[in-house]
């Protein structure tokens, strides 16, 4: 009886659990957005999150009034927080296109239910990211001078320094992961206008569906750029870090001046983006209900993946320790001393442990299978990353070559706002998207649903 | 048949609409349509879709995007504003691939998007299918496969009976 005659009602294939049908899929989905009822820990989030945004905002204002001298940042640390939170934020929008791009190509089934949501968190990362450079200008006035125009100056960006090249990979990827984002919502978008009941949301959901009607040429077409633009997003992926990377190792600075930073740098940010889908997958599925779309299953799978990322990283830093001692190089070997056991050693140490010792625990399987267990795992992931890009910036600035130019960094009450609120904006961003766009791509549970069908039948 | 745009038969699974739209070509159908919540494969070539551009538009889009970036900084380097560094090469191109790649991969997108939108026809905001009864459901659960009135098979009572003899939930008109 299944497959040709009957709809098609899902069967149990880990990463969609049975009895879903494309009717009570496409409504699950979209009446949380629809008709679901604000309710007050939704409201909670909303205005605590919305007051760190002012809080940032405020923040800001007071940075652009009086300077960047109101944070910790001096010479020999000229580089403080404002570049290590760049640095981590953008490291955290990389899982979302990791999702929607490479695990699409290699036909992972457990990509569909959290790709939406990961690449809203990847824009919003990214956004956050973005950000950061700005504000930590002298003159942010003037921040689009970085840009190529012509202008009345008659000068041109330097193509030959990586900040140039920061530039064109952060502006690329924000655009394309939104490109991206956008038209995988487009079909959805559709159905939220045809579901809609307000002529209100009709119109609105209507005018940014463009007037799609699920025409089989369009969906035809529709699939190959989409697979297109996975294609050229995934070696976009892995060079938004490398460049990023390389503001840094193209500096001679000890602890800056090294080649393993570019994979290093694309699985730290990897492992980091996948403990923030963590983050976010956890709390949203108890919220909405979603534990048929969003699996244990999911959830082991991303652990693996963090497991997986977090060796790299570990590799990474194992090398760099390696490579200060086998090069001889005196400074390398002083930085590498002075992390062990100088001024910013607490940092280093709680990093090596949060980084590398705790994700051991997901080798075993029940480790991957306890949610809070897993909840807490990706908190102390991000709490770590965020380490160690404050280890990386600010330690090795901290003690260069000359010791009469030696510095400490300790960072003001502001750095703190500034990092807090960027957080709060991130989150207070991420609840407004999971009340106005579906939180998981209805047309593709659609297809996932078939598919499990087809499976069983094959 | 004044103010009909065609004949509109619904389905209630993907299977059945393939077949009916492999059906409807074999009956000399050219501008039959097909419409479904989600991508079918196979849908579209069976109702005799063959030229997709949107891989040539993007390829097309990524090379313009890479020649224009390395032009920009080509240009821009070596004639406009040269800066002698230590003398070092001004066309110091390996420097110059980031952005060239970045670039490329801007207009590649960019391509691969406008022309999905372009050569479907979107954005189009009016349509006389959304008028049609039970249409809303071909983003949702329903499956649709419409005769135009302005194909050169297409006629009234022939049409209707063509898709009556596959057995669809309803078949309605559309009115133009």
């Amino acid at each position: 009886m299944a497959g040709l005659k009957s709809p098609a009602v899902s069967r149990d294939i880990g990463v969609l659990h049975a009895g879903w049908s494309y009717a009570s899929i496409s409504d699950k989905i979209s009446d949380l957005v629809l008709t679901r009822p604000v309710r007050w820990p939704w409201l909670a989030g909303f205005f605590g999150t919305f007051a760190g945004t002012l809080m940032f905002l405020g923040a800001t204002g007071y940075l652009f009034a009086k300077g960047i001298g109101i944070w910790g940042v001096d010479i020999p640390v000229a580089w403080g927080f404002a570049i290590a939170n760049f640095v981590w934020w953008i490291g955290i929008g990389h899982a979302g296109t990791f999702i929607s791009a490479i695990l699409l190509l290699l036909r992972q089934k457990w990509r569909t239910s959290i790709n939406r949501f990961a690449e809203a968190m990847t824009l919003f990362a990214a956004s956050m990211a973005g950000l950061f450079p700005i504000l930590h200008l002298g003159r942010p006035w003037f921040f689009y001078w970085i840009a190529p125009y012509p202008d009345h100056m008659n000068v041109w960006p330097q193509w030959r320094s990586p900040l140039v090249w920061d530039f064109f990979a952060i502006a690329t990827y924000l655009t394309v992961s939104l490109l991206f984002w956008y038209m995988g919502l487009v079909p959805d978008l559709a159905t939220l206008r045809d579901r809609a009941h307000s002529r209100f949301k009709q119109l609105t959901y209507g005018l940014f569906a463009l007037g799609w009607r699920g025409e089989a040429r369009h969906w035809a077409r529709f699939e190959t750029a989409y697979l297109l633009l996975a294609g050229i997003a995934t070696p976009l992926v892995v060079s938004v870090h490398s460049v990023v990377s390389l503001d840094f190792a193209i500096g001679n600075t000890p602890g800056y001046h090294s080649t393993i930073f570019p994979p290093y740098f694309v699985a730290g940010a990897l492992f980091s983006g996948f403990a923030m889908v963590l983050t976010l997958a956890i709390p949203l599925r108890k919220a909405f209900g979603l534990y048929d779309f969003i699996t244990d299953v999911h959830l082991d799978h991303a652990a693996k993946v963090l497991l997986a990322t977090g060796a790299f990283v570990a590799y990474g830093y194992a090398t760099e320790i390696f490579m200060a001692f086998y090069s001889g190089d005196r400074y390398e070997i002083a930085m590498t001393i002075d992390r062990w056991t100088g001024a910013y050693a607490p940092v280093y140490w709680t990093m090596m442990t949060f980084n590398v010792l705790v994700p051991q625990v997901l080798w075993f399987r029940r480790a991957r299978r306890c949610v809070p267990l897993l909840f807490a795992l990706s908190l102390v992931v991000n709490a770590g990353m965020w380490m160690e890009r404050v280890t990386i910036v600010v330690q090795s600035l901290h003690k260069d070559f000359l010791p009469s130019s030696w510095g400490i960094f300790i960072p003001t009450m502001w750095d703190w706002i500034i990092l807090a609120g960027s957080i709060s904006t991130f989150a207070w961003l991420f609840l407004v998207f999971i009340r106005v766009l579906p939180a998981i791509s209805i047309s593709e549970m659609r297809l996932l649903a078939r598919e499990s069908v087809k499976e069983q039948a094959a | 048949m004044k103010n009909v745009w065609g004949l509109l038969a619904e389905f209630a699974t993907a299977d059945e609409l393939v077949t009916a739209a492999k059906r409807v070509r074999e009956a000399g159908y050219q501008r039959a349509e097909a419409y479904s919540p989600f991508h079918v494969d196979g849908l579209a070539e069976a109702l005799g879709f063959e030229r997709n551009r949107v891989p040539f538009f993007t390829f097309l889009g990524g090379l313009f995007g890479g020649i224009g970036g390395f032009y920009l900084q080509w240009y821009s380097a070596v004639v406009d504003y040269p800066v002698n560094i230590a003398g070092r090469p001004l066309d110091s191109w390996p420097m110059f691939v980031p952005v060239t790649f970045e670039m490329a991969v801007l207009g590649a997108a960019f391509a691969a998007v406008i022309a999905m939108f372009a050569a479907s026809g979107l954005p189009q905001l009016r349509h006389p299918l959304f008028a049609a009864p039970e249409f809303d459901l071909a983003t949702r659960n329903r499956f649709f496969l419409c005769l135009r009135v302005d194909d050169a098979a297409f006629d009234a009572r022939r049409s209707r009976e063509l898709l009556e003899s596959l057995h669809p939930m309803r078949c309605v008109e559309v009115k133009a």
